[in-house]
């Protein structure tokens, strides 16, 4: 496996400050209403994940797909944060128009199917499209991000399992941050070791990975990636990880218990801070070119918030209309 | 032209699609060797091979889902549900993913599969064999809804169906599955999803009805015929959706008269959007009430003989409702 050199691992660090600092701007939007709506769930806190995972893809072959904390994954994989800003706000501009919103990203020239909302809704659409790569002896694989309350419901068994039997090139990648929506996983599952699930599917399982370092995260998906693209069929990983912004926007369920777990995560496993701090142990000097890097990803998000605001806001019937059928 | 059954004109649409489209593929419990539940997909396997016809576990919501991805991926999957009664778990599936793919993409990518599920009851199935579920899927925007009623119309709509660039729920009546015979033209052959068919001309009373309802209403108008000089016209609706507004207003303007006929529970079914259409865009045709002729507002077919006959509905009580209608 090649050790990413430095100017890989510099491009992850602006990849996750760039998430961080866009999701942290959606959350001062939508205290302002600017972004309107009830629902906006920030990848805070997970970035490593989400980068790691791009960082492993071959963008245009390889496909991904995710739920709704959906933001962060578009990103990394070089959506335009214009359009992805654009979409936050409903405008015409965004990625799909402003028919998604937040929890319905997409873009199809990078094969990022989407945001769902359906919690587990989306894992056997990946099993599908893991099918469709199969038949056509592509040689492409299927990152897949599951949150950890998904792995207790239907979808996530016979997802898992048709990628099993069919030995598909499905990457399954668990973001357990300790909660689906408030309740935490122990209360949730009966063995809250999640990747253990993968016994009752014959699929490759990895040990927990901590989601928190971009390196551990890079080096799992990178393993899981070559095991299914040699065609030896899916790999579940379970990466550990926090959420520093609840389950959603309107998550007022902070108690000070939470409170200080939350602020526990953020002293002692920040994903950014690790790797900031990795990066300057290993190059000295190298702060001022950090310094500049989040100077520019602050830069890119203002211009997104202001390409955002002066797109026009969809607002004719041919547009409500638009792309119910398509027209043969 | 040679005659043949229902399900003989199914199967040979399936064999002539594979054997145009190498995308097509088909997926469902026991589609492979054994040829299908009913025997739809018989012989497909040995001559195509397990690649494409894919057995898949009993797990419907996946059959589905699986569908979808690979559709979206770029294949034509005819998914097999072996019995309507069998497609609720994968009602989130077509509602949520199916039917708002295409919308939510703002047209980035579109759904081009079959979902082929067999409906209907006096077979002595039970509750969970004899379901008619059409109207559940009349209700969705994005979806296509077809019920053929002849072996001509059911290899040219299917042919359609795989053709569609929309996802087609493609509800067959079991029942008639070899009770229906009819000349099947050699080859390939389309019939266009959208328009209805005028099975019987007439003058006195339109009669609309779908897949088995239509074959019993046009011996239902033989009978009045030929007992009381009745001249009614059966309008065959084909495709529920989208809704051929225009055969339904043009056969009331010749008769003024109008009775649907279906097999579902009365209750907010089809035939209330077509009652709805007449009173709305018929009004001044009208020369009776609009009236119903369905299954009766119990939660399922019952398996009792006589039990069954009561739910069923069948060429006498259509009879008799025409007559009544006619004498009105």
């Amino acid at each position: 496996m090649a050790t990413p050199n430095k100017e890989t691992v510099l491009e992850w660090y602006r990849q996750m400050v760039l998430i961080r600092e866009f999701e942290e701007a959606c959350q001062q939007l939508y205290n302002e209403k600017r972004i309107t709506g009830v629902y906006l769930h920030l990848y805070s806190g997970h970035e490593a994940i989400g980068v790691a995972a791009v960082a492993c893809m071959e963008v245009g072959r390889d496909h991904i797909i995710t739920a709704y904390r959906d933001h962060g994954l578009a990103l990394a994989i070089g959506v335009d944060p214009n359009k992805v800003m654009a979409e936050m706000m409903g405008r015409r501009d965004g990625t799909s128009g402003g028919k998604g919103g937040s929890m319905h990203l997409a873009s199809r020239e990078h094969n990022f199917w989407g945001g769902y909302a359906i919690v587990g809704g989306h894992l056997p659409l990946a099993t599908g499209i893991a099918l469709a790569e199969q038949y056509n002896g592509t040689g492409g694989v299927v990152i897949s991000m599951i949150g950890d309350g998904a792995t207790n419901n239907g979808y996530f068994h016979e997802a898992l399992n048709m990628s099993g039997v069919w030995d598909l090139p499905n990457i399954w990648i668990i973001e357990n941050n300790g909660y689906g929506m408030g309740t935490a996983v122990e209360r949730a599952a009966g063995n809250p070791i999640l990747h253990q699930r993968a016994l009752g599917y014959g699929i490759k399982d990895l040990e927990r990975v901590d989601g928190q370092d971009v390196f551990a995260m890079y080096e799992a998906v990178q393993a899981a990636v070559e095991h299914a693209r040699a065609g030896y069929g899916s790999v579940l990983i379970e990466a550990i990880t926090y959420r520093y912004r609840g389950h959603g926007v309107s998550d007022k369920q902070y108690d000070s218990k939470l409170r200080e777990e939350l602020e526990k995560w953020k002293r002692e496993k920040d994903p950014i801070t690790i790797l900031r701090n990795r990066l300057e142990k290993k190059y000295k000097d190298i702060a001022k070119t950090l310094d500049a890097i989040d100077a520019e990803q602050k830069a890119v998000v203002e211009r997104s918030i202001a390409f955002a605001e002066a797109s026009p806001l969809p607002n004719t019937y041919e547009e409500l209309f638009a792309h119910v059928y398509v027209e043969s | 032209m040679a005659e043949m059954t229902l399900i003989q004109a199914i199967t040979q649409a399936m064999d002539e699609e594979l054997a145009r489209d190498k995308r097509v593929f088909i997926t469902g419990e026991d589609v492979g060797p054994r040829g299908g539940v009913f025997r739809a997909t018989m012989g497909l396997f040995d001559k195509y091979g397990a690649d494409r016809i894919v057995d898949s576990p009993l797990a419907e919501l996946s059959i589905v889902a699986i569908g979808i991805g690979a559709a979206v991926a770029g294949l034509r999957p005819i998914c097999e549900i072996q019995f309507a009664d069998f497609i609720h778990p994968a009602f989130n599936q077509i509602v949520s993913e199916a039917s708002k793919m295409y919308y939510r993409s703002n047209g980035q990518w579109n759904v081009p599969m079959v979902i082929r599920a067999p409906y209907g009851g006096g077979i002595s199935g039970g509750l969970y064999h004899s379901q008619s579920v059409e109207a559940f899927f009349t209700h969705l925007p994005g979806l296509k809804v077809v019920i053929p009623s002849t072996p001509h119309d059911a290899k040219g709509l299917l042919k359609s169906a795989v053709r569609d660039p929309n996802p087609v729920m493609f509800f067959e009546p079991k029942k008639g599955y070899r009770a229906i015979k009819g000349d099947v033209p050699e080859g390939d052959y389309t019939v266009p999803i959208g328009p209805a068919r005028i099975a019987r001309v007439g003058t006195d009373v339109s009669v609309y009805a779908y897949g088995m309802m239509a074959h019993y209403a046009t011996i239902a108008a033989e009978m009045v015929a030929q007992s009381d000089g009745i001249a009614a016209e059966v309008v065959d609706l084909r495709t529920l959706l989208p809704v051929d507004k225009e055969a339904i207003l043009n056969s009331f303007k010749k008769t003024g008269k109008a009775l649907i006929v279906y097999e579902d529970n009365l209750t907010m079914g089809y035939g209330a959007e077509v009652a709805a259409i007449l009173a709305n865009e018929g009004f001044e045709y009208m020369d009776a009430p609009v009236r119903r002729l369905a299954g009766p507002d119990v939660p399922g077919v019952p398996f009792s003989h006589d039990m069954q006959e009561f739910f069923m509905v069948n060429p006498h009580k259509i009879a008799d409702a025409i007559r009544d209608l006619a004498a009105y």
